[in-house]
């Protein structure tokens, strides 16, 4: 029997993980939610005045994207672990790291994006200028994918214990903070009038790191979360 | 080349000897070291033209910087050895670092602050050096929390071991980024190369009091390496017939 090639698997795992989330879209829209609702509370606990919320408004809208990415997380492998899924894949013959970086490729869409294109919206109400609509959306893009990988790698760690949530953000947090600062700093940056180009630049490449490491630290810790 | 040796050290037994004879050097020479460089640092050494007697706290607070960030690089290696060539004693090495690693990074942040009162004219600044090891107390602690969640032993090792690894990696992105994020503290002084700007009378006491921390780290790790091996291997016969 010949082997199916990787990226046909790979692509039969994206796709599965779409179907599955489309069956249950109200779970995908959940850290959506979580996301606006976070950013309405700042108003509410400093200031209406928009001209003192636009000092804060990059980083509440990047903390507030951060923390409703970590939502989801916790749950990325552990039904796949639970009924079994997981072992075969491990079995399968096929590089782990590339089913694993399908399954948070799969996850970024379903969380990840719609916090991008929600961004613009959400830092508006915060007078976020619109000038800044776009180095916002780019950096996200960049630090969202980044933190999906790391995140996957925390979740691979995490699966196998209980009340694992507060563990991965735990985990997660600290590693995600040089996103939290370039991304921020980028769009004030913009905001500011000064070029954010050194700071997506430092973004892209933190992102193509986690990209090329992260699948190896997943597989490991998922190798480890399933054996015994 | 025979590696006998390396493989005699990772046995628990071996190991747990070779440490209870190597713990009291470590711990006298430590204690020897550190009492020279306080009474050098405190009494002998000039005052600093700017600041003062109040630079003097630099003799606990770059050492424990310092201790911090190297025992985050032994941990992780201890680590990645104890996951590549699968060596309990390895891992057991890198889950007696944490608390120590932990606890420098306190003392560094605790005796940061203290300097920065009279120095800054606040406790706290979100100065680049203090933040990053501020992070870096963080990612002892998730790493502590990750080990403790595990009730198998053997899967938080590995588990922890791929943590550490995935940390060190993260650790200089981490200081970068907050050094270019914001910076208000003193450059590095001591590590430049070429002429040190910082005084040669002050900056002996400093390294013997570095060499005192060393030491102390090598007490320490040989102190609970050796309580993590009796727990380990507490139904092991060589224990027995040892007691």
């Amino acid at each position: 029997m010949m082997r199916t090639p990787t990226s046909e698997a790979a692509r039969l795992v994206f796709t599965r993980d779409l179907t599955l989330a489309w069956r249950r879209w109200d779970e995908v829209a959940q850290p959506l939610i979580f996301y606006v609702v976070v950013t309405t509370m700042f108003p509410l606990a400093t200031t209406p005045d928009m001209s003192q919320l636009r000092l804060i408004s990059s980083g509440v809208v990047w903390v507030a994207a951060l923390l409703s990415s970590l939502l989801a997380l916790e749950s990325l492998f552990r039904a796949d672990v639970e009924d079994g899924t997981m072992e075969q894949w491990v079995l399968s013959g096929q590089p782990l790291g590339w089913l694993l970086l399908a399954k948070v490729a799969a996850h970024w869409v379903l969380t990840g994006l719609p916090l991008v294109i929600m961004s613009p919206i959400v830092g508006t109400g915060l007078g976020l200028p619109t000038s800044a609509w776009g180095i916002l959306m780019v950096s996200l893009l960049l630090g969202t994918g980044t933190l999906s990988v790391l995140g996957g790698i925390g979740a691979a760690l995490t699966v196998g214990v209980r009340r694992g949530s507060v563990l991965l953000s735990l985990l997660v947090l600290p590693l995600a903070m040089p996103l939290l600062i370039f991304g921020a700093r980028a769009v004030g940056m913009q905001m500011d009038g000064d070029s954010p180009l050194g700071a997506l630049q430092l973004l892209a490449a933190i992102f193509f790191m986690a990209l090329s490491l992260g699948p190896i630290a997943m597989s490991a810790a998922i190798r480890i979360s399933v054996e015994n | 080349m025979t590696w006998t040796w390396f493989h005699k050290l990772a046995s628990p037994p071996h190991a747990y000897r070779i440490l209870g004879r190597l713990a009291p050097w470590f711990g006298w020479t430590a204690l020897a070291l550190i009492l020279v460089a306080t009474w050098w640092g405190l009494v002998k050494a000039p005052a600093d033209y700017q600041q003062g007697d109040g630079f003097r706290i630099l003799y606990v607070h770059a050492p424990s910087a310092w201790m911090s960030m190297f025992t985050y690089v032994v941990m992780a290696i201890a680590a990645g050895v104890g996951l590549i060539w699968r060596i309990k004693l390895a891992h057991g090495a890198a889950a007696a670092c944490a608390p120590i690693g932990a606890s420098f990074t306190f003392l560094a942040l605790a005796t940061g602050s203290i300097w920065g009162k009279p120095m800054w004219g606040t406790w706290w600044v979100w100065d680049a050096r203090l933040t990053s090891e501020l992070l870096l107390l963080f990612l002892y602690l998730g790493y502590m929390a990750l080990r403790a969640s595990f009730d198998d032993p053997q899967r938080a090792d590995r588990a922890s071991a791929v943590l550490a690894l995935v940390g060190v990696i993260n650790v200089p992105i981490i200081h970068y980024s907050v050094k270019w994020w914001t910076t208000l503290h003193q450059p590095a002084s001591v590590t430049k190369l070429g002429r040190p700007s910082i005084e040669l009378a002050m900056l002996i006491p400093l390294f013997i009091m570095i060499a005192g921390f060393q030491l102390y780290f090598g007490w320490a790790v040989s102190r609970r390496l050796r309580g993590e091996i009796l727990r380990r291997e507490r139904n092991a016969a060589w224990l027995r017939e040892a007691a």
